[in-house]
């Protein structure tokens, strides 16, 4: 069976790294508007290595909400993490150790898993090394770029940015619905069920890391119980 | 603002979610309703924060939602996660400078 090695992750990992920069660069710009410094968006990005993650850290942030509140947010958010996580483990090499299973898990976004899960054969650890590297110089460049030099752009542009990551969000969210029903429901119901919390007046107390958390598990439980997954599915 | 102590739990929990599966987990999930969950959160998650937020996210609803509708249309035609986030800026971005002619 072919090995694959550092070159090859790096090769693979190249288009996903210009893809973040960009990316990144409209994330700093639109939460340097939230009120975040600059430096604090680097490290961010750096320790973070996730969009929509991010997004709503910077959210409640901004709002100056509670660290419980973050980190259920963070934890709902990333839990797709922890099934790509337990979904590679059944593709890694057997050399790979504790440590190294430890460091890897490092770079698990929904790119970097999408190549990674799809590449034929068994993962070594170089590989995963290589293919994690750029996209976290990309991610965390991008960010320092938006982040320091967003201001240098016509306010205009820099508008126009803001949009950016949500229509990142948008190439993941359309393209899923249209292959699978179950996806389409579980969109529509958080959908639904935000837009309730955040303008019903009733509900004017819950903080917007509150509303993800709560229309999040709604759309996801809805589609779970009406769509039930079939075996095997739920890996992709 | 003290924003360390939010830096030290995000990071902290991002990379425990990835790190305690990929080191610890040695089996697989077999329960289908809990399968069928974890399937469908990352699309909830992120519907439930691009809407009703992207028609706000250029600072204008005009332009915010013509960038939606390119989103969109590109996102049927299942193009790159780079190529839609740039097209929505592009054409958030041609609305705003068009606007004022109007």
């Amino acid at each position: 069976m072919e090995a694959y090695g550092y070159k090859e992750g790096l090769r693979d990992g190249l288009p996903i790294g210009l893809g973040y920069l960009s990316v990144s660069f409209g994330f700093a710009i639109w939460a340097v508007k939230q009120g975040i410094p600059d430096l604090t968006l680097v490290i961010l990005s750096g320790t973070n290595l996730t969009s929509a993650g991010q997004v709503a850290g910077v959210t409640v942030m901004a709002a100056g909400g509670l660290l419980i509140e973050l980190a259920l947010t963070e934890f709902i958010i990333n839990l797709r993490y922890a099934l790509m996580s337990v979904t590679l483990t059944q593709k890694l090499h057997p050399d790979f150790c504790l440590w190294q299973r430890m460091l890897a898990a490092f770079f698990v976004t929904d790119e970097i898993f999408a190549v990674s899960s799809t590449r034929k054969g068994l993962l070594t650890f170089p590989y995963m090394m290589g293919l994690g590297c750029l996209p976290w110089i990309g991610w965390t460049l991008g960010t320092a770029l938006g982040a320091f030099a967003g201001t240098l752009l016509p306010a205009v542009l820099s508008a126009a940015l803001g949009i950016a990551i949500y229509g990142m969000f948008m190439a993941i969210l359309v393209p899923g619905a249209l292959e699978d029903k179950g996806v389409l429901l579980a969109i529509f119901a958080a959908v639904a069920l935000g837009l309730i919390l955040r303008y019903v007046p009733l509900f004017s107390f819950l903080s917007e890391g509150f509303v993800i958390i709560l229309s999040a598990i709604f759309g996801a439980c809805i589609a779970a119980w009406l769509k039930p997954v079939k075996a095997g599915e739920g890996e992709a | 603002m003290k924003l360390y102590p939010y830096l030290l739990v995000m990071a902290g929990v991002t990379y425990l979610i990835r790190m305690l599966p990929l080191a610890f987990f040695r089996k697989k999930i077999t329960n289908p309703f809990l399968l069928g969950v974890l399937h469908y959160m990352p699309f909830a998650v992120l519907g439930t924060m691009t809407v009703p937020a992207i028609f706000t996210s250029t600072g204008d609803p005009v332009s915010s939602t013509v960038g939606f509708v390119a989103a969109l249309l590109l996102g049927l035609k299942r193009r790159s996660l780079i190529e839609v986030a740039l097209a929505a800026t592009a054409a958030a971005y041609v609305t705003s400078l068009l606007l004022p002619l109007l």
